[in-house]
């Protein structure tokens, strides 16, 4: 029998000992029957809805364990007993108290039931948006086959309307695509060949063709999917208080219950009926479950609303260390600047920019797309290159038509020989917040090439709102100081470190970790170290695979705001496991004491039923609170 | 005199609480089977987890066989954190649930109120 029906059986069956309850006083009516008629009605409750609070309870206690069952169990039990026994001494009963006890438990669990599946329904969501079906092209023509036989490789048909079915690029039409359910992006993004598309997001206007690139387990839904699992069921370091509590709670109420009776019926020469309404209060007031419930629900919804966002927070860990940082550290290509950066000028002749094109070609620099698009654009023929070797954090080298040829940073200690006048050039550029690339053939400077990364449109925005929280924010870059300094102008940015290299950014992170607690936002592979170093690690859009392996949060979104909205939304969450904590202590740290008569004094006293109820809306409380956490703007 | 007698009683069943749910004891520990290239394992959920330790050894994919005889709402979903895994578990019924024995480590499951916990040994 389930939760519900329990409840049920329970109230119809206490309904009738509710009206004598409230009619009695002022009339003095009684249910035909007096005392039987409870006896019978309170029984029926006893086995039929109570009776799995006394076998759980039971089996709890042979395992050594006691838990809100056993509260339940033995509260109403003891107020059962005792009326009948009051009863063949014609003696006052409270039946009533074990009936509304139940059916205010049971009730409690019925709406917590509720509220709990509602707590996860940003993952139920989740789970349901991929595609069940695609058009694949087998043979000559596209044909139906469930999502479980698409396989890396085929050529899928997506119709406007219908769910793009796994991660892929376009091949050919194009489209506006909704992809508001995995990044949160509410604005259609406009695809066309070559373009990547999501799993799961719907394409709205053109028909495509993409071919599939990932499938099954490594597409991004499942990734999201599995990271916002974890993080949901996963711990935060407040709630090792509770685990410590939860442990000794319930024996604790149950020692502290024979207290009460004992101190009420010995010490205060009460009878025996006053002192086990008291320790029955005691009983049925502790809630085990709401302190137990105050962090999991508010985890689980919090994760759930930024998944919504296109923010994911990996565990409760990540997010209570998000709400004590004092810096956040800004990596500078691709997260406060658009990485996509572009050839400005070219000083010198056409030869500068075919041999820095020749050599970029065999690079993976982030430069290397600006320069190759310039080139093409420019018409310039690439030539063959010999001996390339990249050389981390100065450039690139390699021979061409047997000379040798070196593309990058002008820096003092690699020997170049560099005219004065292009050496005034390179300033003048660099206070323009342009990266000048260096090209030499045999040691011997013979042009510049200026690219320039803008910052993000949002940047500026995004950065004042993180200094309003009061956060200090630097750049760490592998730029010089003025390209740096220039762009960090421009975004408002309170400080600089520049010139480090890769492998030294988390050494830089650690640096500032003696004093401060950072945050550290990246986007690429070679972040994944200070990523992993830092506080909390966010790692930022289409970012690699590495990256959100290494970030304790991830951003969807390329978009710089996010980084406050996650802050934010971390703070939410923190602040809400606080309230319901304090809630659930408050309840039971006041609770047991107003049930235990402490304030009898000043006739503060409560019931038995009225303890049951108030135990039945803590932790209902607890939970509800949790829930309308999902309403709050991010 | 009955004062003086319930007095005596309730420091007994005091003193008895503390013993019974305080003291040490030994916990449960079950080994899973091994059958060709798969480990099992049967828990029952009932007024806690039997056994409440499982050694699984490393590198064998695992199944844990829940099977909740028990009522109490408190045990309706076990949760494994490191594992992101919250399966439900409907009354009488074996839920199986997966463990990814690559790691060795200690793993711990829980209810969903946090108050019955239960252990995992990847050996």
């Amino acid at each position: 029998m389930n939760v519900t029906k329990r409840f049920w059986i329970s109230l119809i069956l206490s309904l009738p000992l509710l009206v004598e309850m409230l009619v009695r006083p002022f009339t003095g009516w009684m249910l035909p029957g007096g005392d039987w008629t409870m006896l019978i009605l309170t029984s029926m409750i006893m086995v039929i809805s109570a009776r799995p609070f006394v076998s759980s309870a039971w089996s709890a206690f042979e395992q050594h364990h006691a838990n809100m069952d056993t509260l339940v169990a033995l509260g109403t039990l003891t107020a059962y007993l005792y009326s009948i026994y009051a009863m063949f001494i014609n003696k006052p009963v409270f039946f009533e108290s074990a009936a509304f006890v139940i059916t205010f438990v049971l009730l409690g669990q019925v709406l917590e039931e509720k509220m709990r599946s509602n707590a996860s329904g940003a993952m139920s969501k989740l789970l349901t948006l991929g595609a069940k079906s695609a058009l694949v092209k087998r043979g000559a023509e596209f044909i139906e086959l469930p999502i479980e036989q698409v396989v890396s490789g085929d050529l899928i048909q997506v119709r406007p309307g219908e769910k793009i079915p796994v991660d892929g690029q376009v091949v050919s039409g194009q489209s506006s695509i909704d992809e508001s359910m995995v990044t949160g992006e509410s604005i259609p993004v406009k695809k066309q060949v070559g373009d990547s598309v999501i799993g799961a997001t719907i394409n709205q206007t053109g028909s495509i063709v993409i071919k599939a690139q990932k499938v099954g387990s490594d597409t991004m839904l499942a990734q999201i999917i599995e990271i916002v699992q974890k993080a949901q069921n996963s711990h935060a370091p407040i709630q090792n208080l509770t685990d410590k509590v939860s442990d000794i709670f319930v024996p604790a109420v149950l020692i502290i219950a024979l207290v009460t009776f004992l101190v009420w019926f010995v010490f205060l020469g009460k009878s025996v009926a006053t002192a086990l309404i008291y320790a029955v209060s005691v009983l049925v007031i502790a809630c085990p479950c709401a302190l137990g419930l105050a962090t999991p629900t508010a985890l689980m919804v919090g994760t759930g609303l930024g998944a919504k966002h296109g923010i994911l927070i990996k565990n409760g860990e990540i997010l209570e260390a998000a709400n004590k940082l004092d810096t956040i550290v800004f990596d500078k290509t691709g997260t406060i600047t658009a990485g996509k950066p572009q050839v400005t000028e070219v000083v010198g002749d056409r030869h500068v920019l075919q041999l820095a094109a020749s050599l970029e070609q065999l690079s993976e620099h982030p430069l290397a797309p600006a320069v190759l698009a310039a080139a093409k654009a420019a018409q310039v023929k690439l030539l063959p290159v010999n001996h390339f070797r990249a050389l981390e954090g100065q450039g690139i080298s390699g021979q061409v038509d047997a000379q040798a040829v070196f593309v990058g940073t002008l820096k003092q200690d690699l020997g170049l020989v560099v005219a004065p006048a292009l050496t005034e050039k390179v300033k003048v550029l660099q206070k323009e917040a342009k990266t000048v690339v260096l090209v030499a053939i045999n040691h011997t400077a013979i042009g510049l090439i200026a690219i320039q990364d803008t910052p993000k449109k949002e940047a500026q925005k995004a950065i004042k709102e993180l200094k309003q929280q009061g956060l200090k924010t630097i750049m760490l870059t592998g730029d010089n100081q003025a390209v740096a300094g220039a762009i960090a102008n421009q975004v408002g940015i309170d400080q600089v470190i520049a010139g480090v290299l890769p492998i030294d950014k988390a050494a830089a992170i650690a640096k500032l970790q003696q004093t401060d607690r950072v945050a550290f936002v990246g986007d690429g592979i070679n972040d994944a170290p200070a990523l992993s170093q830092a506080d909390v690690g966010i790692a930022m859009g289409s970012g690699t695979d590495v990256a959100i392996e290494a970030g304790g949060i991830v951003l969807i979104k390329n978009n710089l705001k996010d980084v406050g909205r996650a802050l934010k939304l971390s703070q939410k969450t923190f602040n809400r496991i606080k309230l319901n904590l304090f809630w659930a202590f408050i309840y039971n740290v006041l609770g047991i004491p107003v049930a235990a008569g402490v304030f009898s004094g000043i006739g503060l006293v409560l019931s038995p039923e009225l303890a049951g109820l108030a135990m039945a809306f803590s932790s209902l409380s607890v939970v509800s609170s949790s829930v309308l956490l999902g309403r709050s703007k991010i | 005199m009955i004062k003086i007698i319930s007095l005596l009683v309730g420091l007994v069943v005091i003193a008895f609480i503390a013993w019974w749910f305080f003291g040490k004891r030994s916990v449960q520990t079950g080994e899973a089977v091994v059958d060709a290239d798969k480990q099992s394992i049967d828990i029952k959920v009932k007024g806690g987890y039997l056994p409440e330790q499982v050694v699984l050894k490393k590198g064998i994919p695992a199944t844990l066989n829940f099977k909740r005889l028990d009522s109490s709402s408190c045990l309706d979903h076990v949760i494994f954190p490191k594992f992101g895994i919250n399966q439900k578990l409907p009354q009488g019924e074996v839920e199986k649930v997966e463990i990814d024995t690559s790691k060795p480590g200690e793993y711990d499951w829980e209810c969903s109120m946090n108050m019955f916990h239960g252990k995992v040994i990847v050996k």
